[in-house]
């Protein structure tokens, strides 16, 4: 337990009071499993393009950016992102409709959005900023939602989905939904009436599939299957099956992958680096890999367990629940469970926008429950 | 806000929280167990299998090609096929240097660089595994590269179909052409509908039917070496008894051919239509009143579709394009014109029709119309006047005076709502793309037509000029043909329809596509319609009729009428001479016509621009349509 909070303050000692404000809030649990897959990530990456070193120093210096921005969200305290919530998701918002109006405008598909100095994709903020913000609303009232509550709820993940959708980003609205969802879940959501809604969906499939024309039930046949549209959207799983298959227990080896040093299987820096990982280290390499995943899931829902008020819980777990979509959705469609979808693998993924929004999910993590006893008080 | 203050009840809330907490815990280790499971499955069971598909030899699927599908004339002449070729392709994920190697093949004579720029871009924008046809080649073409083809991996020959359209020009607006798939059709088109195939339909029915000519795409899954050698394949290994392992695992599926269509062209309607037109401008088109089957569907000049299916050169297609005849604009369809006097037979059933004349009684015509209270002379062709006239003459001789007149009893709305209900003004709906709805004017037109408040009113006079086909009024040939097949079954409309079946090329199976009636006229009743089918045929076989000349001794029965539209109008006391004005400026001729007038079977508009009066040029044009259709071979020979 000691270990969990340290104090790096200068020269003092690693056993302060963690209640005590001055010190540096760092998460260990957190901060070793991330490193550890961020740096098998640089390894796998390394492969992935060909042994192109100036890529993977790209992304050590995206995960610095990252850490850093893990190491000042940690020291943040709760109650002010939480005061922050409603703001951050209004300026989200609004970064979100700029996008879709330049994408009007522009008159193709826009995610970024260019204000002087940097560009970003607003979406990403939504990852966060939707379930800060169905955390901040359920704060002060009673759990579980009212009805007319959970409404405003639905609304307030479901629009900002809606225009990610928009834009199109199929991936990342998911995991936005998901984001709100699951914060609206933890809230208490009866489960009858998770059930209601779960039969009442299922009913409506039969009704939509009657209203699609021919060429739209063959796109979502396609989807949902992509194995029978070999020389589409099939060929990336086909290809991916085979690394992952002929990767067996213990894998190729590092930089031997064929499937991928032959450039036969597609995106393999980005969302099918999973196969890589799978073709070069093997069924072994994927436990491991897993594992740690599930270390930091786990140690995100102990966080959230320890919590102390409907804020940080909420945020605390819901955060959490995210980040396992996240590496289960990509896992899963790499390995042919799922329907494609472009969901990076979180921290090894190339590509840095994603990344930072990981880490600046777990420096919240980490600030919530450095922060605990303060709030109790 | 509400004012009861609920108290949050933590200890409640934290076990409600913690259950849910512990519900997700499971669904987690759930989900990954379902996860670790499905890579067992991969990576310990169907390891073996996995790995012989990678392990130096590796997957490939081939698409296999759909063959399209064929266009035939009513008769069964073929006006589509495909021939055999050799194309020249690219896999572009295994070309190493996209440039030079592009370089090379220009200097061995292969393609031309200069006149496709967009090459390398068409290239770049598949993807990598995707064939890219850079060109045709010929025999010794195919030959020069082949003794080098070690010379440039990735880049291959094979053997392919060509579209080819054995008519030429005769069917180039009608059938149009396929060309090689751009950039830009790539964004509006499912890519692995084209995994195999190099063309698609640009325009005509090739566009318009694309899905039903093309079929579906086949694939083949091939191992092949490193260097792209095909070590096993499914097509090649079932003749044979085999022991390889890995064998179920590759799949075939073959592609489904394209249906073959069967147009309503007559190709000798056709023919006689493009001869006699042949080095104008205009737009010939007959119909089957019964069906709305188009029997010829000519627009000149025209072009050779084999040119874009081949593959027309950047600077060829400026060419054609910058034509100031404009061979590629299809005149038929989206050409807009006055309909000038062959507007007079639907004006007279009109005026019949709502009882604003005495089709009996006379009106004298001094050779021009002046609107009561004004000052302005609306003239009539012919300077000296027709003198005491009835509608039937009216109609023969084409006075304007007299539908002057008449247009001024009718008022421009009943006019608007009675050449509506014969499909002028809005889209015919024909089987293919791009067809110009043309313009029916009534006040309401005008007000929401123009923007400045004094052009948004409606003057008497343009309703004067109205009833002679002039102003605002503008119709496609496609219309008038459409309207003329209306006159001719006495108000029953069939949309008009280039396809009228389609064979499965598989089973030979024909399907026979209904005619569709879009409206009947039916409340126009039948002694009026008979008043204007002898008014037009007054007009070919009076010795007064303005169409007498070019149907003088037909062995069957016409109705016509005749048309001449102003392309720029005169001033009260200006001549109109030919000889003096620009050839651009000088009026079209028009010509309406259906026969047998006991049973129709055909109805053609005819229009030559720039040409004088319709009388002397487009009459003798349907003469030669009506001559083929009636005089030319065993008329009973149809096949569907």
């Amino acid at each position: 337990m000691a270990l969990r909070n340290i104090d790096i303050g200068a020269g003092a000692s690693a056993f302060l009071e963690p209640e005590r404000k001055r010190g540096i809030v760092i998460d260990i649990p957190i901060l070793l499993a991330t490193l550890s897959i961020a740096g098998l990530g640089f390894i796998i990456l390394y492969s992935a393009v060909g042994e192109n070193s100036s890529v993977v120093l790209r992304q050590v210096l995206r995960f610095g950016v990252a850490l850093l921005v893990f190491g000042v969200l940690a020291q943040v305290s709760p109650r002010l992102l939480r005061i922050w919530s409603p703001w951050v998701f209004c300026i989200a918002l609004v970064f979100l409709l700029m996008v879709m109006l330049k994408g009007e405008m522009g008159g193709g598909a826009q995610r970024w959005l260019d204000i002087g100095i940097i560009r970003f994709q607003p979406s990403e903020i939504m990852k966060i900023s939707v379930p800060m913000m169905v955390a901040w609303f359920m704060h002060e009232r009673p759990l579980p939602p009212t009805f007319m509550q959970l409404l405003i709820l639905l609304l307030i993940f479901c629009v900002p989905t809606f225009l990610i959708y928009q834009q199109p980003d199929l991936g990342t609205a998911l995991l936005v939904m998901f984001s709100g969802g699951f914060t609206v879940l933890l809230a208490g959501l009866s489960i009858r009436l998770i059930a209601i809604l779960g039969v009442f969906s299922l009913s409506c499939i039969p009704v939509l599939w009657s209203y699609m024309f021919d060429y739209q039930r063959a796109r979502v046949l396609t989807f949902l299957d992509p194995e029978s549209d070999p020389l589409g959207a099939g060929y990336n799983i086909i290809q991916s099956k085979i690394a992952l298959g002929s990767g067996g227990l213990f894998g190729k080896g590092w930089l031997n992958g064929t499937q991928s040093h032959l450039e036969f299987l597609p995106e393999r820096s980005t969302d099918f680096i999973f196969a890589v990982m799978g073709e070069e280290f093997g069924l072994l390499g994927l436990l491991f890999l897993i594992g740690l995943y599930l270390v930091l899931v786990g140690r995100g829902l102990y966080i959230a367990s320890q919590a102390q008020d409907t804020f940080t819980r909420l945020l605390a777990g819901g955060l959490s629940l995210t980040f396992f979509v996240y590496v289960f959705v990509n896992s899963g469609m790499v390995s042919g469970l799922l329907p494609i979808v472009g969901v990076p693998l979180p921290l090894v993924s190339a590509g840095g926008t994603s990344m930072v929004t990981l880490m600046a999910g777990f420096g919240i993590l980490a600030s919530i429950h450095g922060n605990r006893k303060l709030l109790a008080s | 806000m509400n004012s009861t203050v609920t108290l949050k009840d933590h200890w409640k809330e934290q076990r409600l929280f913690l259950s849910r907490l512990i519900a997700a815990g499971i669904i987690i280790l759930v989900l990954t167990g379902v996860l670790i499971w499905r890579l067992v499955q991969l990576q310990v069971v169907d390891h073996e299998l996995f790995a012989e598909l990678s392990q130096g030899n590796r997957l490939r699927i081939q698409p296999l090609a759909p063959t399209r599908g064929l266009i035939y004339d009513r008769n069964g002449i073929v006006l589509a096929e495909n021939l055999p070729t050799w194309e020249l392709t690219a896999t572009p994920e295994q070309v190493l240097d996209l440039d030079s190697r592009l370089q090379s093949l220009e200097d061995l004579g292969l393609i031309n660089l200069a006149a496709s720029e967009h090459l390398i871009e068409l290239v770049r924008s598949h993807r990598g595994f995707e064939r890219v046809k850079l060109a045709n080649l010929s025999e010794t073409q195919a030959a020069r590269f082949a003794v080098r083809r070690h010379h440039f991996s990735g880049i291959d020959i094979q053997e392919g179909l060509m579209r080819s359209y054995p008519l030429g020009d005769l069917t180039g607006h009608a059938v149009g052409y396929v060309s090689s798939i751009s950039a830009s059709d790539l964004e509006r088109i499912n890519r692995s509908d084209y995994a195999a195939t190099s063309l698609i339909g640009k325009s005509g029915i090739e566009r318009s039917y694309e899905v039903t000519l093309r079929g579906s795409v086949g694939y083949r899954q091939q191992i092949v070496n490193a260097q792209g050698r095909i070590l096993l394949d499914p097509v090649a290994v079932d003749a044979l008894p085999s022991s390889d392992s890995s064998q179920g695992a590759l799949e075939t599926r073959w592609p489904t051919p394209g249906k073959n269509i069967f147009l309503g062209l007559d190709v000798r309607l056709q023919l006689a239509a493009h001869r006699a037109l042949e080095g104008r401008r205009g737009a010939a088109v007959a119909i089957e009143p019964q069906t709305g089957d188009i029997l010829a569907l000519v627009s000149m000049p025209t072009f050779d579709p084999n040119l874009f299916a081949v593959g027309l050169t950047q600077a060829d297609f400026q060419k054609l394009n910058n034509d100031p005849d404009k061979p590629l604009f299809q005149r038929a369809l989206t050409g807009h014109y006055p309909p000038g006097s062959t507007v007079k037979p639907f004006l007279g059933l009109a005026a019949l029709h709502y009882d604003v004349i005495d089709p009996d009684s006379r009106e004298m015509c001094p050779g021009h119309f002046i609107l009561p209270g004004t000052s302005h002379r609306y003239r009539d062709w012919k300077p000296e006047g027709h003198g005491p006239i009835d509608l039937h003459q009216s109609i023969v001789q084409s006075c304007d005076t007299y539908f002057y007149q008449l247009a001024v009893k009718l008022g421009i709305d009943q006019i608007h709502g009675f050449l509506r209900g014969f499909g002028f003004g809005e889209r015919t709906g024909i089987d293919v793309m791009n067809e110009n709805a043309g313009v029916i004017p009534s006040r309401e037109w005008k007000r929401t037509q123009f923007t400045q408040r004094e052009d948004q009113t409606w003057y008497p006079g343009e309703t004067v000029i109205t009833g002679i086909g002039q102003g605002f009024t503008l119709v496609t040939p496609l219309q008038l043909a459409h309207a003329t097949a209306a006159l001719a079954t006495s108000g029953q409309r069939f949309k008009p329809r280039l396809v009228i079946a389609t064979e499965d090329a598989v089973t030979g199976k024909i399907a026979n596509h209904e005619p569709v009636l879009l409206d009947i006229i039916g409340n126009v009743e039948e002694p009026h319609w008979e008043r204007i089918t002898q008014a037009m045929v007054g007009v070919t076989e009076e010795a007064q009729g303005s169409g007498h000349n070019a149907m003088r001794g037909t062995e069957y029965s016409v109705a016509g009428k005749t048309g001449t539209a102003q392309v720029f109008s005169l001033a009260a006391d200006e001549t109109y001479d030919a000889e003096e004005i620009d050839e651009s400026l000088r009026d079209h001729g028009l010509f309406i016509a259906y026969a047998p007038v006991e049973n129709p079977t055909i109805a053609i508009a005819v229009i030559v621009e720039n040409s004088g009066g319709g009388g002397a040029t487009a009459a003798p044009v349907a003469r030669q349509i009506l001559d083929a259709y009636f005089l030319e071979g065993p008329n009973g020979s149809k096949k569907y």
